[in-house]
């Protein structure tokens, strides 16, 4: 069995655990969480992941700049990205809750979610038994892995800040919509 | 990532580790998949991930003494009642679509919505909308017109 050494194993470890524990104390992880957030009426997963973006964008610029970390884009291909995510859409709204969110609510002993990962695990198995066969439909309208200023010729700065803009106007919308209780 | 050097992503764990379970049953698909550029059957860095966060969210729910909510979800009650069954097979089956989806598309919420867009990539910031749409049409089918 092929595995990873041991300290980047105990690495992946610990980052789990740190957020493991940022997703069950921000309770993302509820099921009112992403279900709201699909509704419209709860703002918790967007604000926790914009600003998750945006402070990481931050310092991947930063340290991107200084030459100190190399930036690893997914692949733009249409056909994988646009029906992937159409799909992952509509999963993520029947379960209600993410792939994260899920495990995290497991680990607060969430039977739903682990119903949820088991079924996951039987996608994971279906895409590999099927992985050859679709392959070439998720290839199609390949652009190679660019970035967005790579894309559009423009330096990074500009995207980075408007991100980080909207991480701070996203903290005004709890205050618009205080979310709905968890129990009735 | 910072700290990794490596972006943080959940589903591909699921697929090394669908890989790995399969390879005794299906060796010859197993390869296939692999040779399509899917992930190959191992226990890597994202399984260890995977399980860390597993216990971490365990260890801040004991500590907090925060559990989760028994019973089906307030939304879902309100709509099609108290019965577990119905509720459960439709997790499995969301879990299921969600993570055909995942790998499809060749992230989640974490590896495309945060590791991606933080690097501005162009994929992430394709996926991130087309899921949160994808989701609120699902929700409005799902749920109807009240909130």
């Amino acid at each position: 069995m092929k595995r990873d050494g041991v300290g980047k194993l105990a690495l992946g470890f610990a980052t789990g655990l740190a957020f493991g524990w940022l997703l069950e104390r921000s309770r993302a992880c509820r099921h009112e969480a992403m279900a709201g957030q699909l509704r419209g009426d709860d703002s918790r997963v967007a604000r926790l992941m914009i600003t998750a973006s945006a402070v990481g964008s931050v310092a991947t610029l930063a340290l991107h700049q200084a030459g100190r970390v190399e930036l690893s884009p997914k692949p733009l291909r249409l056909g994988g990205v646009v029906g992937g995510g159409l799909l992952f859409g509509a999963g993520m709204s029947l379960l209600g809750h993410c792939p994260g969110t899920s495990l995290a609510a497991v680990g607060e002993g969430n039977v739903d979610a682990f119903f949820g990962v088991l079924g996951m695990l039987a996608g994971a198995g279906a895409f590999v038994v099927t992985h050859d066969r679709i392959e070439p439909l998720l290839r199609r309208g390949d652009f190679g892995a660019p970035t967005l200023p790579e894309l559009t010729h423009a330096p990074a700065w500009p995207f980075t800040s408007l991100l980080a803009a909207a991480a701070v106007g996203s903290t005004r919308l709890e205050r618009a919509a205080p979310p709905m209780p968890e129990v009735s | 990532m910072l700290i990794s050097g490596r972006p943080i992503g959940v589903t591909g764990a699921f697929e090394s580790t669908a890989a790995l379970a399969l390879e005794p049953f299906a060796p010859a698909a197993v390869a296939r998949h692999v040779e399509a550029g899917g992930e190959e059957p191992r226990v890597g860095w994202e399984t260890a991930l995977v399980a860390g966060l597993l216990g971490g969210s365990f260890l801040a729910s004991r500590l907090s003494g925060g559990r989760a909510p028994r019973g089906n979800p307030i939304r879902w009650r309100r709509r099609f009642g108290s019965r577990r069954a119905p509720r459960l097979a439709v997790a499995f089956l969301g879990g299921a679509v969600l993570m055909y989806g995942a790998r499809a598309a060749g992230g989640c919420t974490s590896g495309h919505g945060i590791s991606g867009t933080m690097q501005l990539a162009a994929s992430s910031l394709l996926f991130v909308p087309i899921i949160f749409a994808a989701g609120a049409v699902t929700s409005r089918a799902l749920y109807g017109r009240s909130p």
